[in-house]
């Protein structure tokens, strides 16, 4: 512990440490950009989750379920083999795809979901990309028996096939979405009118650090259990905090979650990876930070890809979780504070570092987690070896098999 | 003193009310947008709603949101449609207003937005994605403009932040009707009279009931409680086939509209 870098700059930290505010602004970012219509019910959230915060009965439930029920704490990997292989700084995986249901998302789906009986809510509603936070979302519900309306985008549908039937299996209704792109964007689209009309007795559970407050701020904390774990487990393995760590970021949850309680840790060097997909042209990426503006999308002001009059614009991954053309305001602020670097790698590229972890440490990992095994394996390289890098594993790869052999030409 | 303003004073003095529909600009193209906005003024529409095209409209139900995928698939732009109704404007003698996500706004700058619109002769703006809350910044503005921001109220407003939200509202009030989306409804939900008398009894401003109102039947039960009634879906409906008949789509509209409009002299 003694070895934990002092804080270098205290006034800038402060900056960087007390957001959102009581409006749910991360400096100029986030806020609620809604209907009048939910306004209700995203009060009484933020009361209730306030509340929750501070109720230990409710931290002692949550942490029972993510102890028993999800597997916690995940493992703090060192890829031994992965690290000697590029000669660079040591390569640690924090698991999270060894999490129930293979990826962090149940962190927050669980939350949200006592948030839900908490509130004395009947009905869940959920969007995914991926399918990732559905199946998550499923689970809680199923767990709690709550019933559950997923979104999700038909493109998604058909490249996500396997997590389609795992929430119909635990009891979810999926409802494809054939509007606009067919992807998460209006999956997200679709979840909120369903809100505008169920607000009364329904929660929707948003997957990400994204739409208006208390949401972004709260799926962060509930995401924050990555980071506290994995400082604690960087000072036990290593006895030192991490110099660098790399998340993937499409909504940017995962990457909240690590990058959270590290915020204030001047010393460790925090990398953001969008999808940069084919190429840097509009249309051929889902990278807001690195191509984008900032604009308003699904309730709160952040960056977003977006046209000269403020439509959204179209945007591509092969990842279906990182196929989106906003990001949460949080990243937006640390961006905009040059707290954490973000930049963007391509699908080719992403599609190269499933590979070489499958083939090196025998470990299959999502496609989306792939965008950040692909930049943290060219910044491990110009790194000693006496240095640590962390990556956020955030989600498993199983679900993506069948994609990739299609995207292959492969036989499935 | 905005046009709409103007007129809800001479509308309550003489006992009347309004009826405004609601149209989507540019679908399926701007000169369409134009002559539907006269044969509603012919008709004896008080005042139109003008819809600005959005990629995500959250508050929007199916019929609405194909308009608007529509108008963008035909790429239609914000500069055009000001422009388009600017080139109207020397026709028109009803008011308009435009409803419109900041996203847009904020994209085209807010001062600018409310230069742009006031240019093309549009007397405000009803923004259903900017709460009250966030609202400051862009009010102030309009207030400098002499440009009206129109505030809603949903069923899920409490009565108190109603009153805040009507002190904040400027031209009138809009009174969503259901908790939903846009989209014609069958039945209206009940209370919705009183809750709008209720809040009408506390405002000065002129309150104006949209959202799922398309037969006459609303129109007689509504009247009596607000100032004005908003049609939007049932009568972009009406249009959603002028690709096929220009004339076929505005002689439906106008057959929908005329009965609303013998509802409200009734």
């Amino acid at each position: 512990m003694s070895t934990v870098t002092p804080n270098a700059n205290a006034a800038s930290e402060e900056a960087v440490r007390q957001v959102p505010d009581a409006q749910g602004r991360f400096g100029q970012f986030g806020g609620r950009y809604v209907p009048e219509t939910l306004t209700k019910a995203l009060e009484e959230l933020t009361h209730e989750y306030a509340k929750a915060k501070q109720d230990p009965d409710f931290q002692a439930e949550l942490n029972e379920l993510l102890h028993r029920f999800v597997g916690r704490p995940s493992p703090l990997y060192h890829a031994a083999r992965l690290s000697k292989q590029l000669g660079g700084a040591q390569i640690w995986l924090k698991r999270e795809d060894l999490n129930h249901t293979g990826a962090h998302k149940i962190n927050n789906t669980l939350g949200q979901a006592l948030l839900t009986l908490r509130m004395k809510k009947t009905r869940v509603i959920a969007e995914t990309g991926a399918g990732q936070h559905g199946v998550a979302s499923a689970t809680a519900c199923a767990h709690f028996g709550l019933p559950c309306v997923v979104y999700m985008g038909a493109e998604d549908v058909r490249r996500q096939k396997p997590n389609v039937f795992s929430m119909r299996l635990m009891g979810a209704e999926v409802r494809p979405v054939e509007s606009g792109s067919r992807t998460l964007r209006d999956a997200v689209n679709e979840a909120m009118r369903d809100w505008m009309s169920s607000v009364e007795h329904t929660h929707y559970i948003i997957g990400s650090v994204i739409g208006p407050h208390p949401f972004p701020m709260m799926v962060r904390d509930f995401q924050s259990v990555i980071g506290r774990e994995c400082r604690e487990q960087c000072l036990s393995s290593f006895g030192k905090l991490p110099d660098t760590i790399v998340a993937c970021v499409g909504g940017g949850s995962n990457a909240a979650g690590m990058f959270f309680p590290f915020v204030e840790d001047r010393s460790v060097r925090m990398v953001g990876v969008e999808a940069g997909g084919r190429g840097a042209a509009p249309g051929d990426h889902a990278s807001p930070l690195t191509y984008g503006s900032p604009g308003v999308l699904h309730g709160s002001y952040s960056y977003v890809m977006q046209d000269e009059d403020g439509q959204t614009s179209d945007v591509h991954s092969m990842s279906a979780g990182l196929d989106y053309p906003g990001v949460g305001p949080e990243h937006s602020y640390w961006k905009d504070a040059s707290r954490v670097e973000y930049t963007s790698c391509r699908d080719d590229e992403a599609l190269g570092a499933f590979d070489f972890l499958a083939r090196n440490e025998g470990i299959l990992t999502a496609l989306e987690t792939c965008h950040a095994v692909a930049k943290a394996t060219e910044i491990a390289k110009t790194m000693s070896p006496d240095q640590h890098l962390v990556i956020c594993l955030s989600g498993r790869g199983d679900k993506d098999a069948a994609e990739l052999a299609r995207l292959r030409g492969q036989e499935w | 003193m905005t046009a709409i303003d103007d007129l809800f004073t001479r509308l309550r003095a003489s006992g009347k009310k309004a009826l405004m529909p609601f149209i989507t600009a540019g679908d399926p193209n701007l000169p369409f947008t134009s002559k539907v906005l006269l044969r509603l003024q012919e008709l004896g529409c008080s005042m139109a709603e003008v819809g600005i095209p959005y990629s995500d409209p959250i508050a929007d139900g199916p019929v609405i949101q194909a308009s608007y995928t529509r108008a963008l698939a035909n790429k239609v732009k914000l500069d055009q449609i000001f422009h388009q109704i600017a080139g109207t404007q020397p026709s028109l003698s009803m008011p308009l207003v435009s409803m419109v996500s900041y996203a847009i706004i904020h994209r085209h700058g807010p001062a600018r937005y409310i230069e742009s619109a006031k240019a093309a002769g549009f007397s405000g703006a009803i923004v259903p994605d900017l709460l009250v809350e966030e609202s400051a910044p862009f009010a102030i503005l309009c207030r400098e403009h002499d440009f009206n921001l129109v505030q809603l109220v949903t069923p899920t407003t409490p009565q108190d932040r109603a009153l805040k939200i009507a002190e904040q509202s400027s031209g009138f009030l809009y009174f969503v009707s259901v908790t939903g989306i846009t989209g014609e409804r069958t039945q209206l939900p009940d209370g919705l009279v009183d809750r709008v008398g209720w809040l009408r009894e506390r405002t000065k401003l002129p309150i104006c009931i949209g959202f799922g109102i398309s037969k006459p039947e609303h129109v007689r039960l509504l009247s009596p409680v607000c100032d004005g009634l908003i049609v939007g879906s049932a009568i972009v409906r009406c249009l959603e086939k002028a690709h096929e008949s220009e004339a076929n789509a505005i002689a439906s509209a106008a057959e929908l509209v005329s009965s609303l409009l013998a509802a409200l002299e009734s």
